[in-house]
């Protein structure tokens, strides 16, 4: 059977990238409904799955296509579905079910510029928010944010491990810009890509929704006679409604399995944040504009370093408070009306000044130029 | 048949949530007589899929299987994912009117489309029940309920004849006055290589039969039993005769490649061609 693409160097579109990952972590199942920008990652799973064989759906919304994803994780397979805002919306009701019932699965959300039907084929980053509190009620969400082509690999892989792992819906969290570009990427041997395979039960277990940390999950035909709701259950899945501490106990537990492994979860590269004036903090296509500020601020005597969040949810508190302590103003650059930038302001906690740049529009990225002239201003403001 | 039927066989040793006269119970045992006459030895070969609604609550947790109840409407998309991944299993749905015709209402029409090969149960009780009693899709015309405070002002869904022109493998309606006929379409459903459909007029007497006019869920049953026009002879009648009546019998039966036959055909010549790569 064929498996991953051969290893060796690639020019590939960054949607490309995210189905060639998703083979080589393992991904079965595809369903999706068609929508710009991600509609590349259904037309190239839908030649790809069947290869290795998978199966890939078009469903007749972006409900039923998650339903179809939910659905193949409870018989084992890994799943995913690809979508933007405007699908990404639409899923909200059962990536809620997925966190519910803890089944692991991987949303991808190019995002465009919103709201509504925005501007359908232009970049925006604005699906921060909707990625950590799209749905009702109390739950932690894991949202990874890519900024290459390399990454729309490399993370992708990465979403369904953590998925696999903590029994959860995790969301790459892409958007135009990086999808839709190309770029040199280069696939590893299968042999060195670590991929992670969720925890089955013994024979004999039978509490398939613990009452700490990550139960093992059986799959639907196994005889383990599993059931599953989306009602607050107890530890053998079936519905408890009624009583206060076992709703407590299902719902501090879905939020602690993130929350107590968030120091794992984080991952950002940082740059010269141990010294610096100026700190940067960016992620996605934002953060491409970054590096090269950074390097024409030093050329006019600036100290600038930068925090670049390669998982945004679960946010990484103590790198953005470690930042603070090092430097004297933070910038935070977002392709929205500013979401981040309230994450970072709470983290900082007053330390030091935070300031937002931010562009809407869809056709124009912020420029290292513009990035510079905020940093000289704040250099000189603080 | 050797073994005689227990209904408890089938199900977790737990209280059944079903209001007096609910026809969930109806629909329950019919099905799994269905499943005992058909010779299967327990569920384990079965997954069910529930929404949200009463008759959601007919396999979740009751029956002693896998059964995944999912957010309200999706039963079908969840129960495709299954299907895709698992094609030996047998995959059945529950569901009510409302979920099923209702909010999940384009799901149905594209399972029949592709010939999904899953059975769905829809459990109609012309009422959103376990909310208290609001209009459903399927209300009869001139219904009060408790939004319809003056009677229902919308022509309800004819939804088995809608699931027959999606292209459903097997359709049919009966009621639960008629207790063997149902069994009887469940047995052909289970049998069914395809999309397989059963709808069973089921009575409410809480939510739909207090505020229409029916005193207790024996009324509903005669209500029905006098009501119901088999398929042959509604051929014969005008629409206006017909208004207000439920059309039983078996509507389709047919065969049509399934979607998980086309899948895999697809799928061994893919695997095929990207060897010869």
């Amino acid at each position: 059977m064929t498996k991953g693409a051969n290893p060796r160097t690639y020019f590939w579109q960054g949607n490309e990238a995210c189905v060639e990952g998703a083979i080589a972590a393992g991904c079965r199942l595809f369903a999706g409904y068609p929508i710009t920008p991600a509609s590349e990652i259904a037309e190239h799973l839908a030649s790809r799955l069947p290869q290795v064989g998978g199966v890939a759906i078009q469903m007749e919304d972006e409900m039923a296509s998650l339903g179809a994803v939910v659905g193949a994780s409870w018989t084992g397979a890994k799943a995913m579905t690809a979508t933007s805002g405007p699908g990404f919306s639409l899923m909200q009701e059962l990536l809620g079910y997925a966190f519910m019932t803890e089944t692991p699965c991987v949303v991808v959300d190019v995002q465009r510029a919103g709201p509504s039907t925005g501007q359908a084929t232009k970049c925006g980053q604005g699906d921060v928010m909707q990625a950590r509190w799209g749905t009702h009620g109390d739950y932690a969400s894991i949202a990874l944010s890519p900024n290459s082509v390399q990454e729309m690999f490399d993370l992708t892989v990465r979403a369904f491990n953590l998925a696999e792992t903590y029994r959860t819906p995790t969301v790459l969290l892409a958007d135009e810009i990086v999808a839709h570009m190309r770029e040199r990427i280069v696939v590893p041997p299968q042999h060195q890509i670590e991929v992670l395979n969720r925890r089955k039960p013994k024979p004999t277990e039978k509490e398939f929704f613990a009452l700490e940390g990550v139960a093992p999950m059986p799959s639907v035909g196994e005889g383990f006679n599993v059931a599953v709701t989306g009602s607050t259950h107890n530890e053998y899945g079936h519905r408890f409604t009624a009583d206060p501490a076992v709703h407590r106990r299902l719902v501090e537990r879905l939020v602690g399995k993130i929350r107590n492994n968030a120091r794992k979860l984080m991952d950002c590269e940082c740059f010269n944040t141990e010294d610096c004036e100026v700190g940067i903090v960016s992620y996605g296509c934002t953060s491409r504009a970054v590096f090269e500020a950074v390097e024409m601020a030093k050329a006019r005597g600036i100290k600038a370093g930068f925090v670049r969040l390669k998982t945004i949810w679960p946010f990484p508190d103590n790198i953005i408070q470690n930042l603070a302590e090092n430097t004297k103003v933070v910038i935070v650059p977002e392709m929205n009306l500013r979401e981040v930038f309230y994450e970072v302001e709470r983290a900082v906690h007053g330390a030091v000044p935070v300031v937002s740049v931010n562009k809407v529009g869809g056709s124009e990225m912020i420029t290292p130029e513009e990035l510079v002239v905020e940093m000289e201003r704040s250099v000189k403001k603080s | 048949m050797t073994e005689t039927f227990t209904i408890r066989r089938y199900l977790r040793d737990m209280t059944l949530p079903f209001c007096a006269g609910c026809g969930c119970v109806t629909v329950m045992s019919c099905f799994l007589r269905a499943v005992h006459e058909l010779g299967y030895q327990g569920l384990r070969r079965f997954v069910f899929c529930s929404g949200i609604g009463c008759s959601a609550w007919i396999p979740s947790p009751y029956f002693e299987a896998d059964s995944i109840h999912t957010a309200h409407g999706r039963s079908i998309p969840v129960a495709a994912g299954v299907k895709l991944m698992r094609p030996d299993l047998n995959v059945v749905v529950f569901g009510g009117d409302g979920d099923i015709a209702g909010i999940g209402l384009s799901h149905l029409v594209h399972a029949a489309r592709r010939n999904l090969d899953i059975m769905v149960v829809m459990v109609n009780n012309m009422i959103y029940g376990m909310t208290g009693g609001q209009v459903a899709p399927t209300t009869p015309l001139g219904t009060k309920t408790t939004t319809t405070p003056y009677g229902s002002f919308e022509h309800p869904l004819d939804t088995t004849r809608l699931v027959v022109a999606a292209g459903a493998s097997y359709a049919a309606r009966w009621t639960t006055a008629h207790g063997e006929q149902l069994k009887e379409a469940m047995k052909k459903a289970l049998k069914t290589r395809g999309f397989a459909f059963v709808e069973a007029a089921s009575p409410c007497p809480t939510a739909f039969g207090r505020r229409a006019g029916f005193k207790d869920a024996a009324e509903m049953l005669t209500w029905f039993r006098e009501n119901s026009v088999p398929l042959e002879e509604a051929d014969k009648m005008t629409e206006r005769e017909l208004a207000k009546k439920i059309v039983v019998g078996e509507y389709v039966s047919r065969e049509i490649p399934t979607l998980t036959d086309n899948l895999y055909k697809m799928l061994r010549e893919a695997e095929k061609s990207a060897k010869k790569d």
